[in-house]
């Protein structure tokens, strides 16, 4: 036995928990009365998996209304309604989720704990983020219901005031924008004090908190940033419908309320949002290019240390998305600073990836591929995160397509990117199968094409000046090759996309039987079987470094003598 | 320069299958090389933030010059008002300005106001945009060295029908701008022959939204109508100015730009007619 006491793959039991199965309705209810963190962490990716395919649909329709000029394929009132729930229902019920349930699946296992903190917690989380979801799709079928376009909401999903005051927005599709995102934002909410608590009090012996997976500890850090940014959306959001019901006037422009409140409320959630939503894809990063590069992460301390400073720095920078509100000289510079300085320490995590890479072995599985592709993607975002940071080129670039690119190339070429990663990386944990390596690289190289065939090219649109939210544009602007050609590109990432749906399914029934530890992994979730037992170890697991597996497996040459 | 070094690295520390059993040279940091590739970083932003600074406040303060020609923009759902309070001007969605040169500068001076929601003013090709917020004075200046037409439109979704809020930036040489202003500040052209459509419209609620200057209709809620006949478009870029389109404007905006606020009235087919004959004369 190793003095590091980890319960080998052999002294487990096998997983019994599938062994009487029973009728459909008893393997339902299990599923739905489940408190088991790896339960209810897949019941997140899937929703959230079932939402991506929705609002990647919703962005399909978009691409062909913008394809040509002048069309017909969506009335502006319908156009208006599929850019804000797909807006809303990727931020919220695709992102979030799927990044806290890997959180949810992923966390417990590398602490060497047995099950989150708060295991009912965890289950009432996700059914009221689940309940949201629903309720805000209810609401293509309230309203004009199924004959018109019903009362989905229509007012961008940034919800500006006073456009979603009563007088300018009849009706109910702002009440249920307001409604269903104050019950999910609950559910989040949940689920980050789990995993705080999870990180901070039960980790294993011997995990120090600077020998946490860098997974686990942005995980930590992105929950502690959810916490205080989703509260002044639930604010405003109470205050809005205190607005539109019960005589508040906050946002009412006609009695002296005012509509850039409601924009710095909105984007003091909204910008550490959109890091509560790439931090976890950096954990993902940080786990996948070590293994397959076959070296330590560089510079574990740094990396800490830039996802904290990270994280601190990205609640000071909101009002970039306002430069144009006709804030004081002063104001903007602020802001252009705040958002300059917060490039560096991502600048330090892109430096410290590519050290990691240099002088390794690189094997490159469906995983490393996403995530070096999100190297450079996430690359060029931030270069011209940096661009639209000069307040001066914001001025012509703000809600042009030039933003439309920029963020994209952020949520869908570094985050999307990675949750796939995380997905083939994690996938066989899970279920005990591989998914097809085959499909894996079509669906890699069809949706590497397929992005930066759409959002290479809509960079130029919006600095030809075409701005976003417009269901139709003119023929003369000089804008039609450009929106064909963005919206092919839709079209390819479609098929990949489903590509990949159709490889999550085969594999799960064909996929090549995986065994504990099929990426020759150091972290402790690859020290128990694929998929780990209800009780994920049979013993508390007991580490002396980062990288407890490397230890087991190279006793001649443990990290433990080399970390600082 | 750092796509080019990923490029080599991944191309460089490939795995070539003979060697798949020996793990690479375990590197877990350096702390020379990290401070370098802070403190560089450090030294970029301080630069570019310094320039940006001089920009902000040389763009947003610049002083306004008395030569400046101070227009006031209204923004609606979902068309532009524009008026020039010292020259006594309202008119809608197209804006006529001098051109300025160096020697003698001739700028604009906008005053950004709304009437409902927010909108943005944008006409890329003359400055950044600047919003137009309700309840909140804005301001923002254009200096155009090269006559012609401009086109942008409102750049902050403003509901159903923002994408057809479109501008038309018209900057006149000063023999033509000063023609353009004396015109708008005639009032309407009255001819007897269409005497029947100026009745039908003071009689309709076409009065209550719209004004036309020296009749009974001193509507605000709509654009002013004085001189409908000197603008390229109808309906803020929604149609062409023609004979044919104002009809079918009149009989039904929301065949141009449905859900705008303006409703179709219900008026007979006479009634149709003589309003397009009497808005055709409102040079």
């Amino acid at each position: 036995m190793s003095e590091n006491s980890l319960p080998l793959a052999g002294s487990i039991e096998a997983a019994s928990s599938s062994g009487s199965a029973g009728t459909i309705l008893e393997w339902l209810h299990e599923w739905v009365v489940t408190v088991d963190h790896k339960r209810l962490g897949i019941l997140y990716i899937v929703y959230a998996i079932f939402f991506l395919l929705v609002a990647g649909a919703q962005a399909i329709a978009i691409r062909i209304q913008l394809a040509v000029p002048g069309n017909h394929f969506l009335s502006a009132q319908a156009y208006n309604r599929f850019f804000t729930m797909h807006g809303t229902t990727m931020v919220f019920l695709v992102g979030m989720p799927i990044l806290f349930g890997f959180a949810n699946y992923i966390v417990p296992l590398q602490v060497g704990a047995r099950d989150m903190a708060f295991p009912r917690l965890n289950a009432f989380s996700f059914w009221l983020t689940a309940f949201g979801g629903l309720f805000l799709y209810y609401s293509f079928i309230g309203g004009g219901g199924l004959y018109g376009v019903g009362s989905a909401p229509d007012v961008g999903w940034w919800a500006y005031a006073p456009l979603t005051a009563r007088a300018f927005s009849p009706g109910h599709a702002t009440d249920y924008w307001a409604l269903a995102l104050i019950l999910s934002g609950f559910g989040t909410l949940g689920t980050a004090i789990n995993i705080i608590a999870t990180v901070i009090s039960m980790r294993c012996k011997g995990m120090t908190m600077m020998r946490l997976p860098l997974f686990s500890w942005l995980m930590l850090v992105v929950s502690g940033l959810t916490l205080v940014t989703i509260t002044p959306l639930t604010a405003a959001q109470i205050m809005l419908v205190i607005d539109r019901y019960l005589g508040g006037h906050f946002f009412d422009t006609q009695a002296g309320g005012s509509a850039v409140v409601w924009m710095h409320f909105f984007w003091i959630f909204g910008h550490p949002e959109v890091y509560v939503l790439v931090l976890p894809a950096f954990g993902i990063a940080n786990e996948v290019i070590p293994v397959f590069s076959r070296k330590a992460i560089f510079g574990y301390p740094a990396m800490v240390a830039a996802s904290v400073g990270i994280a601190f720095i990205s609640l000071s920078v909101w009002a970039h998305h306002m430069f144009t509100v006709g804030m004081t000289s002063f104001s903007n510079t602020f802001f252009v600073l705040s958002t300059m300085l917060v490039g560096i320490p991502t600048g330090i995590k892109i430096f410290n990836w590519l050290a990691t890479i240099w002088g390794g072995k690189i094997r490159f599985a469906t995983p490393m591929l996403f995530c070096t592709a999100f190297l450079f993607q996430f690359l060029l975002a931030g270069l011209t995160g940096i661009m639209l940071a000069v307040a001066p080129w914001n001025w012509q670039l703000h809600n042009s397509y030039f933003v439309v690119a920029h963020f994209h190339y952020v949520l869908v070429g570094a985050i999307v990117f990675c949750i796939f990663a995380a997905i083939y990386y994690w996938y066989p944990k899970a279920t005990g199968r591989m998914l097809s390596e085959k499909l894996g690289k079509w669906h890699f190289w069809l949706f590497l094409i397929g992005f930066h065939v759409t959002f290479d090219t809509m960079h130029f649109l919006g600095i030809l000046g075409m701005p976003r939210s417009i269901y139709t544009y003119q023929p003369d602007r000089g804008w039609n090759t450009l929106n064909m050609i963005v919206s092919l590109g839709g079209i390819i990432q479609a098929i990949a996309v489903l590509i990949f749906a159709f490889n999550l399914v085969w594999a799960y029934f064909r996929g090549k039987e995986a065994g504990n530890d099929p990426w020759d992994a150091w972290t402790l979730e690859w020290d128990t079987t694929s998929p780990p037992p209800s009780y994920n170890f049979a013993q508390e697991p007991i580490v002396r470094s980062r990288r407890p597996l490397w230890d087991v497996k190279h006793p001649e040459d443990p990290d433990w003598e080399y970390e600082s | 320069m750092v796509a080019g070094l990923l490029t080599y690295a991944i191309i460089k520390y490939r795995a070539k299958d003979v060697d798949s059993q020996s793990e690479p040279a375990q590197i877990y940091g350096s702390t020379q090389i990290e401070l370098a590739w802070t403190v560089i970083p450090v030294l970029i932003v301080i630069v570019l933030f310094l320039t940006t600074a001089r920009l902000i406040f040389a763009i947003q303060d610049a002083p306004e010059p008395e030569s400046a020609l101070n227009v006031t923009v209204v923004g609606h759902q979902f068309w532009w008002e524009f008026r020039y309070p010292k020259l006594g001007i309202v008119t809608a969605n197209e804006l006529h300005v001098p051109l300025s040169n160096n020697q003698a500068p001739l700028p604009t001076y906008l005053t950004l106001l709304s009437a409902d929601v927010d909108h943005s003013f944008w006409v890329p090709q003359l400055a950044g945009k600047t919003d137009l917020i309700p309840n909140r004075v804005n301001t923002t200046w254009i200096n155009p060295l090269q006559p012609g037409l401009y086109v942008g439109q409102c750049a902050q979704f403003c509901g159903v029908q923002h994408a057809l809020m479109l501008l038309r930036v018209y900057v006149d040489t000063p023999e033509k701008f000063a023609e353009w202003v004396k015109n708008q500040q005639q009032p309407a052209v009255e001819d007897p022959r269409v005497a029947a459509g100026r009745r039908a419209f003071e009689t309709q609620a076409c009065m209550n939204c719209h004004t036309i200057q020296g009749t009974a209709a001193t509507g605000r809620f709509g654009p002013d109508l004085t001189h409908l006949m000197s603008r390229q478009t109808l309906g803020a870029g929604a149609a062409a100015n023609n004979s044919q389109n104002l009809r079918q404007w009149i009989k039904d905006p929301g065949t141009f730009k449905s859900g705008c606020l303006m409703p179709a009235m219900q008026l007979s087919d006479e009634q149709i007619d003589q309003l397009t004959d009497y808005l055709s004369t409102l040079r």
